[in-house]
């Protein structure tokens, strides 16, 4: 019963939205962390470029809380009729599943997805004065139980966490793990020389390493960063099989009018070559994808090896920590 | 001398009549909006970021910081005028602000409140001048070990904040951490005791239970007995400090400069501690503490002044390390990035004009704030002249509005009731707010702290003794228990000799 007033009400917001070309009043993006986090920089930069081009203004409504899950939940019960839509990333639609039991949506059936924004390389980063002078050195120091090598993360289920959990993974090793609230309180004691190392999105530490009050040892990219053309890739350095990168996406409650996703998705992909909103994504350190990774259905795939590659690792670092 | 130079520069910047007007509207915006109970300061900012977007990164940054202040200001007014406290460092103005307002004195509280930021400011804009580079030096000494020391020192203040018995005290403190377990847990992502209620995974927003206790119970309260209002309307007293509150709270301001402006510079927002200490170093200073509590002029200075001072040098580690913090500064830095400008260790070098022009535009905006709040503390005490049934339900409103604002979700709204009806409970058992409000902000940093020191030790407790600081730390929080609790049980035991 329930399910057929939803189509009603649903055919009815259609009809409505019809009579007027889409979009006919401001649209409003979630964005499920808090204002002034890379996500959120980015849906802004993305939402400045869609007010302008569709007249319309793109609002960003930050809905923080519980990794990103309560705005991604509300996202995804919202009504789909384009005027709300929101920015995931690798964490609310790749890795939640493995990590919250009680999850309220599902990341690849509940959202139809309009396109991938840009791609937010990861860097494996250690205090100035760790003794290792490559990532082969610092590999053996993890490896090295004598060594007590220190991992801090920004908190279960941050991009940090995951990272740093697939890292130690794929070498087998275990570190000592000191989780904190957010990146900056664990960067303060990665600079304070508290704890080794840590694995974070680039954004967050290109101006420490770049200051040099941190060293990084690899970024997990096919290419090297612009932003620091310094630091060699992790298939330079010898460990190919660590490639992983923090995504942002836009994504709409699934049921989304397809000419609207189309319209959306066409929008994402002027934007991603608009010289501005390049110049200023790129300084940020994210990787803009190319033309055939913009589409809704190569996020879709995004989205479902997202979700089979988190599912193993984050499981059995979880059933470890307990 | 060099630093003069440099602030010289700083001030060419910020002068410039286009900061000037950036830094004016930032405070002033501020102020309106961080007036309305329960938007802080994070919530206030990240409202207004959007307007920023359009100015230069200097221009940016100058108005976020105005925002910033003016929010942070708003927020002593509701904390004096209806006993709102909308963050942290607010509750302890609360404490006597709100009970002077209740004697009619509420425009001589917020001159001192304004007046003593105002001197706390400009101070605290000196020593980030002067000494900010090598101040965060300091910071970096400051592991968890060391944090989770200095929290238990706090929690040894909560004691002495409580008006009347230290038992009291001791079990709202406990209620205060118990409270603050509440949510994911840190290592392993479990949720803990959140009844299964979702909204409840990331623990209680501190807003929420600040204004249910103190906010709404007070509403309540005065329903209760609608003719003995918790506001006099009948008369208004005068609207600016006299000569002889100044000279009482100058003693106070001068050493709450000193305790804000040393707290702020700490990581993991040691700034909330400061008006805590404050208020604890008054009341054991003052000639006669029991005025503490009724509405004594140095508990809203102190304060006040050491709240203005640690909001401002926690600028030193976001403007020399490049590391946000507290929520605000991480706030910070996101505009920051938003502007293509990614703070990081070089901001000083790099930057020189943004830096320094920052830093003299602190000084521009406290005077600013001085400017906007003198002559707008008649308009907020003329406010409360307004009828009390008219009055409440806008307070209400307002709340609503300001919770729901913080982070989008209705759930809030309804625990913010809910904690309403708690509070009133308490008020009826002769129970305390203050204390468990900053045993909640402590609890959850402590329990932080402690896990990380201990993971980071692999468990052992002797981190806590081994590191020099840290058993520094811990020594003085037990000496400032044992002075606190000493003349109470003394008390206690004459009493008892006295039945």
């Amino acid at each position: 019963m329930k399910r057929i007033l939803f189509g009603v009400v649903a055919a009815l917001s259609f009809a409505a939205a019809h009579a007027q070309p889409y979009p006919s009043r401001p649209v409003t993006i979630i964005v499920p962390f808090a204002a002034g986090g890379p996500t959120d920089i980015i849906a802004r930069i993305t939402g400045e470029y869609y007010s302008k081009a569709l007249g319309q203004q793109f609002v960003i409504e930050n809905v923080a809380g519980a990794g990103g899950t309560t705005g991604t939940t509300r996202a995804a019960q919202a009504k789909p009729d384009g005027y709300t839509i929101m920015m995931g990333h690798m964490g609310t639609h790749g890795a939640a599943p493995a990590l919250y039991a009680n999850l309220k949506y599902d990341p690849a059936k509940d959202f139809a997805p309009i396109g991938l924004v840009a791609g937010t390389p990861i860097l494996i980063v250690a205090r100035k004065d760790f003794p290792a002078a490559n990532l082969q050195e610092f590999i053996a120091k993890v490896k090295d139980p004598a060594a007590k090598v220190k991992q801090g993360h920004a908190g279960v289920g941050s991009v940090s966490f995951t990272t740093c959990t697939l890292l130690t993974s794929q070498l087998g090793a275990k570190s000592i793990v000191a989780a904190y609230r957010g990146t900056g309180p664990a960067l303060n004691d990665l600079v304070g020389g508290q704890i080794d190392y840590m694995c974070d999105q680039i954004v967050n530490l290109v101006e420490q390493v770049k200051g040099g009050s941190i060293r990084a040892y690899a970024i997990a990219t096919p290419e090297r960063s612009p932003a620091l053309p310094n630091v060699p890739t992790t298939k330079e350095a010898g460990l190919p099989e660590y490639q992983v990168s923090a995504w942002n996406a836009l994504f709409a409650p699934q049921n989304l009018p397809k000419e609207i996703q189309a319209k959306l998705n066409e929008v994402l992909f002027k934007a991603l070559d608009d010289e501005n909103t390049r110049k200023r994504l790129l300084e940020l350190g994210s990787v803009i994808p190319d033309a055939a990774g913009r589409s809704p259905a190569a996020l879709a795939t995004l989205v479902k090896n997202e979700m089979a590659r988190w599912a193993p690792i984050l499981k059995s670092a979880q059933t470890t920590a307990q | 001398m060099e630093f003069l130079a440099n602030l010289g520069m700083g001030f060419a910047v910020a002068l410039s009549p286009m900061n000037l007007f950036l830094c004016f509207t930032g405070c002033l915006v501020g102020t309106l909006i961080g007036v309305l109970p329960g938007v802080g300061p994070i919530a206030t900012i990240a409202m207004l970021m959007p307007l920023t977007l359009k100015v230069d990164p200097t221009g940016a940054l100058i108005m976020l910081a105005g925002i910033y202040y003016g929010a942070q200001y708003g927020g002593s007014t509701t904390a004096i005028l209806v006993n709102i406290p909308g963050e942290v460092t607010s509750v302890v103005t609360a404490i006597d602000g709100h009970e002077m307002a209740k004697k009619g004195q509420a425009g001589t509280a917020l001159g001192i409140a304004a007046l003593g930021s105002f001197f706390a400011g400009s101070v605290a804009t000196l020593v980030i001048a002067a000494i900010g580079a090598p101040m965060t030096r300091l910071a970096l000494l400051f592991g968890p070990a060391e944090y989770f020391a200095l929290m238990v020192f706090g929690l040894g203040l909560a004691i002495v904040l409580a008006r009347g018995s230290v038992l009291k005290a001791v079990i709202m403190v406990v209620f205060g951490l118990l409270l603050s377990t509440v949510g994911t847990d840190l290592e392993t992502g479990q949720e803990r005791m959140t009844l299964g209620i979702g909204e409840l995974s990331d623990g209680v927003d501190f807003a929420v239970l600040a204004m249910g206790v103190f906010g709404i119970a007070e509403i309540l309260r005065n329903l209760e007995t609608p003719e003995a209002r918790s506001v006099a309307v009948a008369q208004i007293g005068r609207l600016l400090p006299s000569r002889a509150d100044m000279r009482r709270s100058f003693g106070p301001i001068l050493r709450a400069t000193g305790i804000g402006s040393i707290l702020g510079i700490l990581p993991g927002n040691g700034a909330v501690l400061a008006p805590f200490a404050s208020y604890a170093l008054e009341k054991k200073l003052a000639d006669d503490p029991s005025r503490f509590g009724k509405g004594a002029i140095e508990g809203v200075a102190g304060p006040e002044a050491a709240n203005n001072a640690g909001a401002q040098t926690s600028f030193i580690p976001l403007l020399t390390l490049g590391i946000p913090p507290n929520a605000v500064m991480a706030l910070m830095v996101g505009a920051m990035t938003i502007h293509g400008l990614i703070p990081g260790p070089q901001v000083m070098t790099k930057h020189p004009t943004l830096f320094w022009g920052m830093i003299a535009s602190m000084w521009i905006g406290n005077l600013m704030l001085l400017i906007i709040n003198l002559p707008l503390i008649g308009l907020w005490v003329r406010l409360l002249k307004v009828p009390y049934r008219l009055m409440f339900t806008t307070i209400l409103l307002f709340c609503a509005i300001g919770i729901y604002s913080i982070n989008n979700n209705p759930y809030d709204v309804f625990f913010t009731a809910f904690f309403g009806l708690v509070g009133y409970g308490l008020i009826k058992l002769g129970l305390e707010p203050a204390p468990m409000l900053l045993g909640f902000v402590l609890g959850r940093l402590m329990e932080e702290k402690m896990r990380q020191a201990l993971a980071l030790s692999e468990g052992s407790f002797m981190t806590f003794v081994e590191r020099p600081v840290a058993a520094v730390l811990l020594l003085l929080a037990a000496a400032v228990m044992v002075i606190a609790v000493l003349p109470a049980v003394r008390k206690g035991r004459e009493e008892a000799f006295q039945e």
